[in-house]
């Protein structure tokens, strides 16, 4: 019995990555431009396939070719910002904020109907060589791709964690999540530093997809369950902390997986509403955010 | 240097501004002075781009400001202290300042620009490393101000830098404004506490309802008879 509880723990830390990765994506934009993307979903459904397409059609390693699906999901998050979500710049907030949610959820519709037309509505998942290779310690099993999933999801957090904090534009993006007035009162154009983070919120997506897709399975209609999810880690770690959000992702994975092996997996959605219901309630700042002074 | 031209300026469907006329010179500290909600703010928001007028000009060593956005204005030198300061909390004191360094021209001499405002305010060097939100009222204003001078700008623009200070930090505020000045910074300061504004500018413009509706050296202001009455009591 315990054994199954540190197996699903483990399972939980594993899925709760990219649940971590997904919802930073969309915090960073959230963060920055005020946008609420409910779209961000269908563009990690986008990162899945493009990384099922590559294997299947060349047999480009999906750990390989998460480079390409960041580029891919860079060229649709400015296609989309160009055509769409770059327009409600000049609104103000909760205007920014109701205009974008409507825009983000025509988005998701489209997208996932123009996936179910062109790769059917099937599941799929890549399966390489090495996909059922698993390690055991202590009983407990670990996947090989799903451990190196994570560990990639870790590197990409650190990699833009310092990013944010060591370079000029990662500075720019934060002075504008803070006062985006203030920060054109330092020469910095706004309106890039909005194109740059959401494109980095699409790759982000992107690459989450990928991973998905290697160790789960994706179809057209998997969108909304993420962004959903995202919705809830985001507010789980606090907007505004990405290290806060990385964790709410594992907090939400983790609670997923042991509540579900005590109550059962039919509420495993419910459980993390619950979670996010609860937080909205005794710590609507998130559990690792701090009120601003 | 700085030249204003019969400047309207709207929020919406409200005039805020009607025919702002006022001139800067290099070197200058000028004084923009009058009572809440005169369109103090508003004047200073056009100069910097925030907020485009609707009709007249505005002119930076004859370059035309009218249709430069609010980060290029930046670029070319002019500078604003906005009310509160508006520093950014989350960040270290240290990056507030660099970040005032933005601008391409300014980023080349940041550290030449960072030691010159170490100088001005020694306070803070010492807090460098500190996060921003953790500073006091007069340290933030401080950083503010010597966020703004790392862009190296001709003209520095000071929205209330006196706002919520308490009346013996104030007379230090003051005291740095007037250095800054002193060291080739063209200063245009905007003031509710009149007095001590016009006491320190070499000129100032009375604002009321939109429109100026004085203007003389400092001294002069003083012992203008409306301004007398209407401000110093």
């Amino acid at each position: 019995m315990l054994e199954a509880y540190a197996q699903n723990l483990v399972y939980g830390i594993l899925v709760g990555a990219l649940y971590g990765l997904t919802a930073v994506g969309l915090s960073l934009v959230f963060g920055v431009t005020k946008f609420l993307n409910v779209s961000h979903g269908e563009f990690l459904m986008f990162g899945g396939y493009a990384s099922f397409w590559l294997f299947n059609l060349w047999k480009v390693d999906p750990f390989l070719s998460l480079p390409a699906a960041i580029v891919f999901l860079l060229a649709i998050g400015a296609l989309f910002y160009k055509l769409l979500f770059g327009r409600m710049v000049k609104l103000a907030e909760g205007v920014k904020i109701q205009n974008t949610l409507l825009i983000g959820f025509g988005l998701s519709l489209i997208l996932q109907n123009l996936a179910l037309r062109f790769w059917t509505a099937d599941t799929r998942s890549i399966t390489t060589f090495y996909s059922g290779a698993v390690f055991a310690f202590a009983g407990v099993r670990f996947p090989l791709v799903r451990v190196a999933s994570m560990v990639i999801a870790l590197v990409v957090i650190v990699a833009l964690q310092l990013f944010l904090r060591r370079t000029y534009t990662g500075k720019a993006l934060r002075a504008t999540v803070e006062n985006w007035e203030a920060a054109t009162l330092m020469g910095i154009d706004i309106q890039r530093v909005y194109l740059l983070s959401f494109v980095m919120g699409a790759a982000l997506a992107g690459v989450a997809g990928a991973l998905v897709s290697v160790g789960y399975t994706i179809d057209p209609a998997m969108g909304m369950g993420w962004t959903l999810k995202s919705l809830v880690v985001m507010v789980l770690g606090g907007l505004g902390s990405i290290t806060g959000t990385f964790i709410g992702g594992l907090v939400l994975g983790i609670t997923e997986s042991v509540t579900g092996l005590a109550l059962g997996f039919t509420y495993r959605e419910v459980v993390g509403l619950v979670l996010f219901i609860l937080v909205l309630i005794f710590r609507p700042q998130g559990l690792f955010g701090t009120k601003e002074g | 240097m700085l030249k204003i031209e019969a400047i309207d300026a709207y929020y919406g469907d409200l005039q805020a501004l009607w025919g702002i006329s006022m001139q800067v010179n290099e070197g200058e500290l000028v004084a923009l002075v009058g009572p809440n909600g005169a369109g103090k703010t508003t004047t200073l928001r056009v100069i910097t781009g925030l907020l485009k007028p609707a009709s007249g000009s505005i002119y930076l060593d004859n370059h035309h400001l009218g249709k430069e956005s609010a980060h290029k204005i930046v670029e070319l030198g002019i500078s604003m202290v906005p009310e509160g300061g508006k520093i950014f909390t989350a960040m270290s004191v240290l990056e507030n300042l660099e970040l005032g360094a933005f601008v391409a021209e300014a980023r080349k001499v940041k550290d030449q620009t960072l030691k010159w405002v170490f100088e001005i305010f020694p306070r803070l060097s010492e807090r460098k490393d500190q996060r921003a939100g953790t500073l006091s009222g007069g340290e933030r204003q401080m950083l503010a101000i010597g966020r703004a001078l790392m862009s190296k700008p001709k003209l520095l623009l000071l929205d209330e830098p006196s706002f919520g200070l308490a009346p013996i930090l104030v007379e230090q505020m003051f005291e740095m404004i007037k250095e800054i000045n002193r060291q080739a910074v063209t200063v245009l300061l905007v003031e509710q506490n009149v007095r001590a504004a016009l006491e320190l500018a070499q000129r100032a413009y009375v604002i009321e309802n939109g429109r100026i509706v004085g203007q003389g050296t400092g001294d002069d202001l003083i012992s203008f008879e409306s301004v007398r009455s209407a401000y110093l009591g």
